[in-house]
């Protein structure tokens, strides 16, 4: 490695570290800001807590409201968790049969996903809704957890990873050992297949906790929030009681650490499946 | 849209062994293949195709509303009541110039964050990916809270900061509010898309620099001419996602609503189509401008794609 330093080397080092303020910023604003009375949120100068009260505003966040915040957290934690879960299941299992057998239709349904692929999930929300009040469903913890059973960019990722790590002749030799379709599957191609699947999980999870559109429109019974509609119902509150203000920071800290920390933790995970979206065949 | 893999080819007879039909596979691949399109038949085509088919209905109440509002076939009549108007349309507008904005700065920005993550010049490389993808991890509700309060006088240490350096310094007013969304969903997914370009140069044969280098090449150059013409494709797809996203704008303007007036209820077309079905009770007129939204982020992501295609090799 090169020691000397280059005027290079600084400009890029200076642009990086300009970025990394930028996108850490909001970040560090609300840690502080989580510190806060009310009146020093709006007295004091935004990144500088002249008399921290951490623990007090804690005990308020998760005290309001007989742990209202902590119920959703939960929920959402719930919602993420098990609709993730299922949507790698139903991917892997899809995008293996389509990689590895050949039937009719086969390339028709792959379009069909790949078209799924681009429809985002605010188009659907209000149509799930609809079909949801059909059959009266609507206001339940399955009508969020069901449609966030469904990744279509899930099925793709585990058709190229299948296509591109599983050999056929180790599906054959497999086969002339004796062992059926499902063993295969669920002992050789699951195992091979890992990798694509962490970053399926992850990108659905993701997704699933990001998504505000859907549980607005189905949810109405705030026990069953998430806390992304939580914390904008305490959001739209602040106009009455100011006390609200504290709860929507402190609450938005919380959950904005809580992803952090799961996220800086699973990082090493993440790379593996990126690029798989770009990669020819 | 096709061609992304190949058919796979079936295996070669081995010498000696004559080639094996597995036996009876339809059962097998309906298991494995059944739970995934059941669910995506109800969640995701179902949907689809019940807003399809509400959108060419409607309610109408006879005389003085005494009577029960009687549903009856409209055919085009919601798309045109959607289409006439002028604050849909305006809210169409509204998108197409944030897409226009939003959509060069995203793949600009993605795109020198990686080239310099990537430089020979950059240290500290954990730290600089995991601080600029830390903000896709946060919901874009709470994003926009949190550039909310940064975008309010009252509680913005950069607004402070502006003011005592007497820049210009009001982020809600009716010029300066779309660029102000811009900056969220520029904060949220640069960092996300910086590292899938990040994935693609990682794929390039180092080789390839090597040799630049021998021939002379400085760093720059070899960004400019080896780089980015080998991350076409990875560009390619952060566009179009991007494209699409922006067409969907909502969450972000109806977190900001509450605090200027320069947001109003139709503010974006997702935003019009969900005050159309909860605020109006009118999902007739809901359903049609949520196909149009769809059919208008197709329209625009494919246009694209078959633009970027035909001009050189596929990127899908």
């Amino acid at each position: 490695m090169v020691t000397r330093i280059r005027p290079a080397t600084v400009v890029v080092l200076a642009l990086l570290f300009a970025a990394a303020g930028y996108f850490l910023l909001p970040v560090v604003w609300v840690v502080i800001a989580a510190t806060k009375s009310t009146a020093d949120l709006f007295g004091t100068f935004g990144l500088w807590s002249p008399d921290p009260q951490l623990g007090a505003n804690l005990d308020r966040l998760f005290g309001t409201g007989d742990g209202l915040f902590g119920r959703w957290i939960l929920n959402s934690f719930l919602y993420a968790g098990l609709g993730a879960l299922v949507a790698t299941l139903l991917s892997a299992g899809a995008g293996y049969a389509m990689a590895k057998y050949p039937f009719r239709g086969r390339e028709a349904l792959f379009n069909l996903v790949l078209a799924g692929v681009l429809v985002p999930s605010t188009v659907l929300a209000l149509p799930t809704y609809l079909i949801f009040s059909e059959v009266g469903m609507t206001g339940t913890f399955w009508s969020v957890l069901l449609p966030s059973m469904v990744s279509p960019f899930g099925v793709y990722l585990a058709r190229i990873q299948a296509h591109a790590a599983i050999p056929d002749a180790l599906l054959e030799s497999a086969r002339l050992d004796g062992a059926g379709e499902y063993r295969i599957f669920f002992r050789i191609a699951l195992k091979i297949m890992s990798p694509a699947l962490v970053t399926i999980f992850l990108f659905q999870f993701i997704g699933i906790w990001n998504n505000y559109f859907l549980p607005l429109v189905m949810l109405s019974d705030q026990q069953l929030y998430p806390v992304t509609l939580g914390l904008a119902l305490w959001n739209s509150q602040t106009f009455r009681d100011p006390a609200f203000f504290e709860l929507t920071v402190t609450g938005a800290a919380v959950s904005a650490l809580l992803l952090v920390l799961t996220m800086a933790s699973l990082q090493r995970f993440w790379r593996a499946g990126l690029t798989a979206g770009s990669v020819k065949g | 849209m096709a061609g992304v893999l190949q058919r796979t080819p079936t295996t070669p007879a081995r010498a000696g062994v004559a080639p094996r039909r597995p036996p009876r596979r339809r059962a097998h691949v309906a298991v494995f293949v059944a739970p995934f399109f059941v669910a995506f038949a109800l969640f995701f085509l179902a949907p689809i195709g019940y807003a399809i088919h509400q959108s060419f209905f409607r309610l109408t109440s006879s005389g003085l509303g005494l009577t029960e509002p009687v549903l009856e076939f409209a055919g085009l009549g919601n798309y045109v009541t959607a289409l006439t108007d002028g604050a849909f349309l305006a809210s169409i507008g509204r998108v197409l110039l944030f897409s226009l904005i939003e959509v060069p700065t995203m793949v600009a920005c993605a795109l020198a964050l990686a080239l310099l993550l990537d430089s020979a010049r950059a240290r500290f490389r954990a730290f600089f990916r995991v601080s600029f993808f830390l903000p896709y991890g946060v919901p874009g509700v709470i994003a926009s809270l949190l550039w909310g309060f940064l975008y309010v006088p009252q509680t913005s240490p950069l607004i402070d900061v502006l003011a005592a350096a007497g820049l210009p310094h009001d982020f809600l007013g009716p010029d300066t509010i779309l660029l102000s969304i811009a900056n969220i969903s520029t904060w949220q997914f640069a960092g996300y898309n910086m590292l899938v370009l990040i994935a693609g140069l990682q794929a390039i044969p180092q080789e390839l620099y090597e040799a630049a280098r021998v021939d002379g090449a400085s760093e720059t150059r070899i960004a400019w001419h080896v780089k980015i013409p080998l991350v076409r494709a990875p560009l390619i797809l952060i566009t179009v996602f991007t494209l699409i996203g922006t067409l969907q704008l909502f969450v972000e303007p109806l977190i900001l609503k509450p605090l200027t007036t320069a947001v109003n209820s139709d503010y974006t077309p997702n935003l019009a189509a969900y005050n159309q079905a909860f605020g109006q009770a009118n999902i007739h007129l809901a359903s049609a401008e949520a196909t149009l939204i769809a059919v208008m982020a197709f329209v625009i992501s494919f246009g694209f794609l078959r633009l970027v295609n035909r001009k050189g090799n596929r990127a899908w």
